[in-house]
């Protein structure tokens, strides 16, 4: 009988048995099964896992991609989500860059290996500085809320105190992340915002603040959209009890808006998501920290800082890791917090980003986000009982939305929508209960007159429809 | 025609050196990478310039410092960068060992670009995203399958979040029984990655650190007597950075759970057990594999990544939320955990790496990931004879049988030729190879850490061993051409103590470098 050869797996080489039987006879070993004797008979798994076959590639490419056609992506449906992640352009060189198989596939070279590597992600740090007007930028965190963690934690450190205050807008989500790393050493405490701005309250600030404030952190634009105008305000007030200064900031509005540091911010984090990355279903997501050049911060950083140097060879440049001996990597447990794998290839694509939009690509962003959140706040307000926005301040790309006079719920409208092929805003009704029937939408640069005109028109007619119109009729009649 | 002569035993190499100025150096005013689309007339009739809204005291008052660049001119500076990086798939990659990186498979590249993945917003409707959540979901029972556990979050976006997910865990754990005061300690030993200890650090607990025994193993007595009514939790890897099985492994967590402890397992690395032992037989309450390892995704020079966390029953309702779940056909977020640590990472971690170790486990099935751990621990064996008959090479503890990595010794040939473990590195840097040490503190002196995986072929295998047997030969004979290596790469020695550890000389960016080189200048004039 023939018995058929084993096809060699394409993953792995040596799959082939002649190259096994040569390897074997080189290690003096018989079998395979031989070189696991270390580990006891007990702990052997004898079972089969219950895992499919292997699949070929182009079987692999049906069943996955199968699955995959099951999702309805942002290209097919109009999208208005934000809420921490944003739906921007991605320039084609951004997506070049990150997809080469170098950056791609590097790790862990030192500089002699991947020089390319530490030039790009210096880069990366150098243009965000720019961008945030701070001479030190780390190495890429995981996303905003960690990056926020962390910054609170460095802030903690420098001043010995354990206590940070955080508006009460921040994101839900991001809140319990920060809460999470925060714990146990550090509480955190929020302060409230006014009820028709959402500014933050400052007549609580003052009364929260005390010597145990390790630092006030608070969020550029919010996480409702609106912008908190009252930085210069904060940051002195946070000075006259020696704690720091956080900002949280959205790097799309830093074309237009002024960055913290210009209002007092001693330590300033954020997401690059904005900056050249896809949305990934949340996975291009990317925490950066940002200090003044100042041995009491720097030193707090867990992160790695590359930094320049020149070489044996004059006109090379070099690079290297900037005070090592601070890491997890050279200190274990008495290093600052903990270093390893974040999102280095997402910084070298914010650097690509950052790189092809320049100063005035970066300006224009914010200015055409600002024209077209109006036009999109203006038309929604335009619709009887809807508000748009619910805070009477100036929004950047995102806004809260007012449907509680309408009849409908968000999910109601939110429903309609997706049959009529849009992604329609956050619902914020769990997140906020005491703001009602309130929808958080978002408009980039990607939205097209025509793309908010049929938003627009399509809440218009779900408010219009059958269903709760006696409602609507109702407080027509009371109006 | 003559042949040509391919008789070399190292391969005769030079890394692209394309001298690449600093991007800002680049700029050119008025030039422009990428255009937006311009906004309607209609909108700017309507609401003006939009920036006018701004109020005063936020208006930026000066553009970003930016360079200026054409869309060609960048995308050629990066190119450049990029051709000198050496990525593992230019690479014989065996040199960083405790994390060495395998194949990447380039099929899975094309889902994880494409639209229905990466056009996906992580709040649309669950409706929308049952392709997504199906993957997450049928990820999860393969990984139930792989290490015993019962349930999987894919939200740690890295081995270090990993253990960090870890220790907030048994801090929740701890708390829910009213003993989050008491058990204030937890234990890990020196061959652990050094995440272990720190994240463990952050949550707030003491660190006990177990050294190695003889053999290599981490010291049984001495755990004995560091477990007691403090200890929260054990967090320990299998094999360690040696490669040696710890074969009292059911003892060591035994000790921890009779003390009241919770074991944790880091699998980060689990290259030369898939099929062959599983955390829940060895006693563990909580494992992660970190899938940009052992299942393949690319490791994106340090992210994004994902670090597969697998508990027991007992530790499901501590996990970060949501977790997907099925009922019926359709697949859900649950987010309702009733002592859930909260989150560790937004929305629902990095799913395009979950995505593309799925696409992995598929392509292998349930028989290729065992031949995975077997060739993985026969390429690693191979390696592993060879390298201990070149001179001055060795590798401490005991001998036999090692597992999917070694930890080797230079120790003989410093101390004959006075060349280190670093100047191999950096000689290694000029055959293309990626060659590694060892974590700090260096227990095993002049170390070097290699792991093969599966993926390479034994002619991968006999090149990376006739470039450590090139090198251990210069060493002898020719010590100077290691110590003042590189000499093939993209640069030379970077002067690294003064520029990178003085404050008043270091330089973390462009702007940075601009002022100090500046006031040096006028310090010299």
């Amino acid at each position: 009988m023939n018995k058929q050869k084993k096809t060699a797996h394409p993953y792995i080489p040596n799959t082939v048995p002649e190259v096994q039987e040569e390897m074997l006879k080189e290690i003096g070993a018989k079998t395979i099964d031989e070189l696991f004797d270390g580990i006891p008979e007990e702990l052997h798994y004898k079972k089969d896992m219950n895992i499919p076959k292997a699949l070929s590639e182009y079987e692999l490419r049906r069943y996955i991609e199968g699955i995959l056609n099951k999702n309805i992506n942002t290209k097919e449906y109009l999208n208005f989500l934000g809420a921490g992640c944003w739906n921007h352009y991605v320039p084609a060189v951004c997506d070049e860059v990150n997809q080469r198989a170098e950056f791609l596939t590097a790790y862990a070279g030192d500089p002699y290996e991947d020089h390319g590597r530490y030039q790009a992600l210096f880069e990366y740090q150098s243009l965000m500085a720019e961008l945030v007007d701070m001479d030190v930028v780390n190495v890429p965190t995981f996303d905003w809320a960690q990056a926020a963690a962390t910054s609170i934690r460095m802030a903690s450190r420098i001043t010995g105190r354990k206590e940070v205050l955080l508006p009460k807008t921040i994101a839900p989500d991001r809140l319990k992340i920060i809460k999470n790393y925060c714990s146990p050493q550090i509480e955190c405490v929020l302060v409230d915002y006014e009820e028709d701005s959402g500014q933050i309250n400052l007549n609580d600030l003052e009364d929260k603040l005390s010597l145990n404030t390790a630092a006030v952190y608070f969020e550029n634009p919010s996480y409702l959209g609106f912008i908190e105008t009252q930085g210069q305000k904060i940051s002195k007030l946070a000075k006259s009890f020696e704690a720091i200064t956080i900002v949280g900031v959205d790097p799309s509005s830093l074309g237009v808006l002024a960055p913290p540091s210009h209002y007092g911010a001693d330590i300033v984090c954020g997401d690059l998501q904005p900056l050249g990355m896809h949305m990934n279903y949340g996975g291009g997501q990317s925490g950066f920290i940002a200090t003044h050049d100042d041995l009491t911060f720097i030193q707090e950083y867990p992160s790695r800082l590359f930094g320049i140097a020149p070489t044996v060879v004059k006109g090379e440049y070099g690079f290297g890791d900037v005070f090592y001996d601070r890491t997890s990597f050279a200190l274990r447990e008495k290093g600052k917090e903990s270093v390893g794998t974040q999102t280095a290839l997402w910084g070298i694509t914010a650097g690509v980003y950052l790189s092809l939009m320049g100063p005035n690509g970066i300006y224009e962003l914010g200015k055409s986000i600002m024209q077209k959140s109006q036009y999109a706040m203006g038309q929604l307000g335009n619709i009887p009982n809807v508000v748009a926005s619910r805070f009477e301040s100036t929004n950047f790309k995102e806004f809260v939305v007012d449907f509680s006079r309408t009849g409908k719920s968000v999910k109601e409208i939110n429903q309609y929508l997706l049959a009529n092929g849009i992604f329609g805003g956050k619902d914020l009704s769990e997140e906020f209960p005491e703001l009602g029937q309130c929808s958080l939408f978002c408009i980039t640069e990607i939205h097209l007159k025509e793309d908010i005109d049929r938003l627009v028109s399509a809440i218009q007619d779900c408010i219009d429809s059958i269903g709760s119109s006696e409602e609507r009729d109702g407080v027509h009649a009371k109006n | 025609m003559q042949k040509i002569n391919r008789d070399h035993k190292v391969r005769n190499y030079h890394q692209a050196k394309w001298d690449e100025p600093i991007i800002f150096e680049l700029h050119k005013s008025g030039e422009r990478g990428v255009t937006l689309p311009p906004v309607e007339e209609e909108i700017t009739n309507n609401v003006g310039d939009g920036v006018s809204a701004i109020p005063l005291e936020m208006v930026r008052k000066r553009k970003p410092n930016l360079p200026e660049i054409s869309q060609n001119r960048v995308l050629r500076h990066y190119l450049r960068l990029s051709q000198e990086t050496l990525g593992a798939a230019f690479n014989v990659e065996i040199g960083q060992g405790t994390c060495t990186m395998k194949y990447s498979p380039k099929i899975n590249e094309t889902f994880a670009s494409s639209p229905n993945m990466s056009e996906l917003h992580p709040l649309q409707d669950e409706s929308t995203v049952q392709g997504m959540l199906e993957v997450m979901y049928k990820l999860d029972l393969c990984m139930r399958e792989i290490s015993g556990m019962d349930y999987f979050t894919f939200q740690p976006g890295s081995g270090t979040q990993s253990l960090f997910t870890m220790a907030s865990i048994v801090r929740a754990y701890h708390e829910a029984n009213g003993e989050g005061e008491q058990r204030n300690e937890i234990i890990t030993t020196i061959f652990s990655h050094p995440s272990q200890a720190a994240t463990a650090a952050v949550k707030g607990y003491k660190i006990i650190t177990l050294y190695p025994d003889k053999d290599g193993f981490p010291d049984i007595e001495k755990l004995k007597a560091a477990v007691s009514e403090r200890t929260a939790g054990f967090v320990v890897a299998n094999p360690e950075d040696t490669g040696i099985y710890n074969p009292r492994i059911k003892e060591f967590t035994k000790i921890v759970h009779d003390a009241g402890g919770i074991c944790y397992y880091d699998q980060a690395n689990a290259n030369g057990l898939l099929g062959i032992t599983r955390a829940k037989e060895a006693g563990f309450d909580m494992c992660f594999f970190n899938l940009h390892k052992t299942f393949s995704t690319p490791h994106a020079c340090g992210g994004p990544a994902t670090g597969a966390l697998g508990v027991v029953d007992k530790l499901k309702e501590f996990m970060p939320g949501p977790l997907v779940e099925k009922q019926g056909e359709k697949y859900s977020l649950n987010d309702c955990l009733k002592n859930s640590i909260g989150k560790v990472r937004s929305f629902q971690g990095v799913p395009q790496t979950v995505l593309r170790a799925y696409a992995w486990v598929r392509a292998l099935g349930a028989e290729g990931l065992k031949d995975v751990a077997k060739i993985a621990v026969l390429n690693n064996n191979y390696l592993y004879h060879k390298i201990l008959n070149i001179q001055g090479a060795d590798a401490p503890y005991i001998k036999g049988k090692r597992l999917e990595q070694v930890r080797y010794s230079w120790e003989q040939l410093t101390k004959e030729t006075g060349v280190t473990t670093d100047d191999i590195s950096r000689r290694m840097a000029d055959f293309a190879h990626h060659y590694w040490s060892s974590h700090h503190p260096f227990v095993v002196p002049e170390p070097f850490t290699l792991e093969p995986t599966e993926s390479l072929s034994k002619a991968d295998l006999d090149e990376y061993i006739a470039s450590l047997t090139h090198i251990s030969h210069e060493a002898y004979t020719n010590p100077e051409k290691v110590k003042s290596a590189p000499h093939n790469s993209t640069i030379h020695r970077v002067d690294e103590q003064d520029y990178f550890d003085n404050p008043e000389k270091w330089c973390i960016t462009w702007r940075s470098y601009l002022k100090k080189t500046n006031k040096t200048e006028k310090i010299n004039s």
